[in-house]
């Protein structure tokens, strides 16, 4: 299986590749990707030395343009298209409908992946994409059991990656708007959930709290673990009761997979975090790679490592991980 | 314009159904959307239920449209889509790109739901070639949006070959999960649901640890805290060229908001008054509509 790791800058790039990625993922400097903030991601230049780096150690150069476009910007995304074309990326990760007809009209010859924002769950939908745009692989939701994934991989028309470790969206990813309904920016429109500049942490004399726009997401004691508010990660009142409504704040691992993935016919594992810094793709990227070695050498005995187990989960969200929607009993 | 009432969202028991709809027939609603959207356990009506209650609404001059699941997960979901595709005799409303491509591959013509990702003039293209013929805006977009996406639905000429419907009244959807977050919250796991989803006939209030309204759980869905009114907005949307304005069902009040809507889309309400009234027993929002934060109210 292909390792998919995630770079939001030069510097993470070449973390990347040094440990062991065979596929890195970058997005251009603006709101045509799914991770659009500060200081992250690349301009034409950057993108150029990216490539070259990632070329000369025989590493694939992917460029996510995976956020939806409206009729007021859509000539950024339709760049950002002919950059990534120009650039000689390896394949493009597109979201929506539009600018995969563009990319196929203008640029026969790309590599088009559907990205997780396409939301296709299922073997019809991603039928649609490759009968009409010729999608070579797609990155599925991460809302998916894996004896659903194992069904799809059965079906499936083109090559499928999942996603294998980092930030958990429970939500089918493109098609949560809650983001925007509290902050007016979503991923799917600015390619940002939660956007830090909506943040604000107060010390109060209940504890420290952290506001979306204003809207009370958590309160914590003092000495608890004071997470980003991302806004499914909150703790809420549902009939009097406080609790993490929709989800604790946590991180998918699914390295205890590895096998299962492997025999369904899973062709690439994608590592969550262009966000992150360049120690964090490090660590992560190394050990992934080191359990996929492993796996390629002792087959089934293939058995996680307690050192892998413990280095990923020092930087998880709030120290936990969780196999997420594979594991049926979580859903 | 024409005045449309989306698909029931929450699980109510079978006579309670039955019995909306039956209101239903004398209300101003022309096009009515029925069938389940967002979870395969809902079953108290089959299939064969929701097409005769179909038979039953055609027959006093309402316009049908059956509309279908907004997350299709496994093969047996996608297995009761192509029956559906195959058997329903009416036009139908895809909620997934699944059922767009069904449909599309039968050559039968789709009205695109809302959790279909239409952000611009060239993907509204492509699936019109693929058999759309109304599209509902996802929930998200503003009238800015809507207006650049028609003006360059009329350069690229095909415009006059669609319509366009809004979201216009009632909780709005705003996400579709792997977790089912009514069964959470009664600490079941989802695969024991017990059905909870009936016991909340307008979805369960989720609110900040101040008393803020902020988001309702439905099932694998989660829906605004506060329901959004686009009624002040009605001439606006004419002007835009908006066709078909949606109120979205509740448990109660449903058909009163679809007579003030009706009223005034004939001009004949001072629609702030409207607003005015209702807001003591009802928070409204409707920011999106104006390119802010969905919760705000302008």
């Amino acid at each position: 299986m292909e390792l998919v790791c995630p770079a939001g800058s030069l510097p993470a790039l070449k973390a990347a590749v040094d440990n062991g990625a065979d596929a890195v993922y970058i997005g251009f400097r603006d709101a045509t990707n799914a991770r659009h903030f500060t200081g992250l991601n690349f301009n034409d230049s950057k993108a150029l030395q990216a490539l070259e780096y990632a070329r000369q150690c025989g590493v694939r150069l992917f460029v996510a343009i995976n956020t939806y476009p409206q009729p007021h910007n859509w000539s950024s995304w339709q760049t950002a298209v002919d950059r990534a074309a120009d650039l000689g990326a390896d394949a493009l990760i597109v979201a929506d409908i539009g600018v995969l007809d563009y990319a196929r009209e203008n640029h026969p010859q790309l590599n088009l992946h559907l990205s997780v924002q396409g939301s296709a769950t299922n073997a019809a939908a991603l039928e649609f994409y490759q009968r009409h745009f010729d999608i070579q692989r797609a990155v599925l939701p991460r809302v998916l059991s894996l004896a659903q994934v194992r069904q799809l991989a059965t079906n499936s028309p083109v090559d499928l990656e999942v996603f294998g470790f980092g930030s958990l969206c429970i939500m089918a990813e493109g098609r949560c708007h809650l983001s925007s309904y509290v902050t007016a920016e979503s991923p799917n429109t600015c390619g940002a959930c939660s956007p830090a500049s909506a943040v604000r942490w107060q010390e109060t004399t209940a504890g420290r709290e952290s506001r979306l726009n204003g809207v009370l997401i958590d309160r914590f004691k003092t000495g608890e673990n004071a997470g980003y508010p991302t806004l499914c990660k909150g703790r809420f009142k549902v009939e009097n009761h406080i609790y993490h409504a929709l989800e604790e704040p946590t991180s998918l691992n699914t390295l205890a997979l590895i096998p299962q993935l492997a025999e369904i016919g899973i062709k690439a594992i994608k590592i969550e975090g262009r966000q992150r810094s360049p120690a964090y793709v490090t660590q992560v990227v190394r050990v992934w790679r080191e359990a996929l070695d492993h796996y390629r050498a002792v087959g089934d005995q293939f058995n996680p490592k307690d050192e892998w187990i413990t280095s990923l989960a020092k930087v998880s969200e709030g120290s936990q991980t969780t196999l997420g929607a594979y594991s049926r009993p979580w859903q | 314009m024409k005045l449309s009432l989306g698909p029931i969202l929450y699980y109510w028991p079978r006579q309670q159904v039955s019995d909306f709809y039956q209101q239903m027939l004398d209300s101003p609603a022309d096009i009515i959307y029925l069938g389940e959207t967002i979870c395969p356990k809902r079953q108290e009506l089959r299939h064969s239920d929701w097409l005769e209650l179909a038979a039953n609404l055609l027959e006093n001059g309402k316009e049908v449209v059956l509309s279908t699941l907004a997350l299709i997960e496994s093969r047996a979901d996608l297995a009761m889509l192509r029956k559906l595709c195959d058997h329903s005799g009416c036009l139908m409303e895809a909620n997934d790109m699944a059922t767009v491509e069904l449909l599309s591959e039968r050559r039968l013509p789709f009205v695109a739901g809302s959790a279909i990702n239409i952000y611009n003039a060239r993907s509204l293209r492509v699936l019109h070639r693929a058999g759309l013929k109304r599209w509902v805006m996802p929930v998200e977009l503003s009238r800015d949006t809507l207006h650049g996406i028609l003006k360059d639905a009329r350069k690229m000429g095909f415009a006059d070959q669609i319509e366009t419907e809004i979201f216009s009244h009632g909780r709005l959807p705003l996400a579709y999960s792997a977790r089912c977050f009514t069964a959470r919250s009664r600490n079941l796991p989802k695969d024991d649901c017990q059905l909870s989803c009936l016991d909340y006939p307008d979805g369960i209030p989720l609110n900040t640890r101040e008393n803020q309204s902020l988001f309702t759980l439905n099932g694998i869905q989660t829906q605004s805290g506060d329901v959004l009114n686009l009624l002040p907005a009605i001439s606006e949307m004419a002007e835009i060229g908006v066709d078909i304005l949606r109120v979205s069902p509740a448990s109660q009040g449903t058909i009163d908001v679809l007579k003030q809507f009706d009223k005034a889309r004939r001009g004949e309400t001072e629609t702030d008054s409207i607003i005015a009234r209702e807001s003591h027993d009802q928070a409204f929002c409707n920011g999106y509509w104006y390119g802010k934060a969905g919760m705000e109210l302008e």
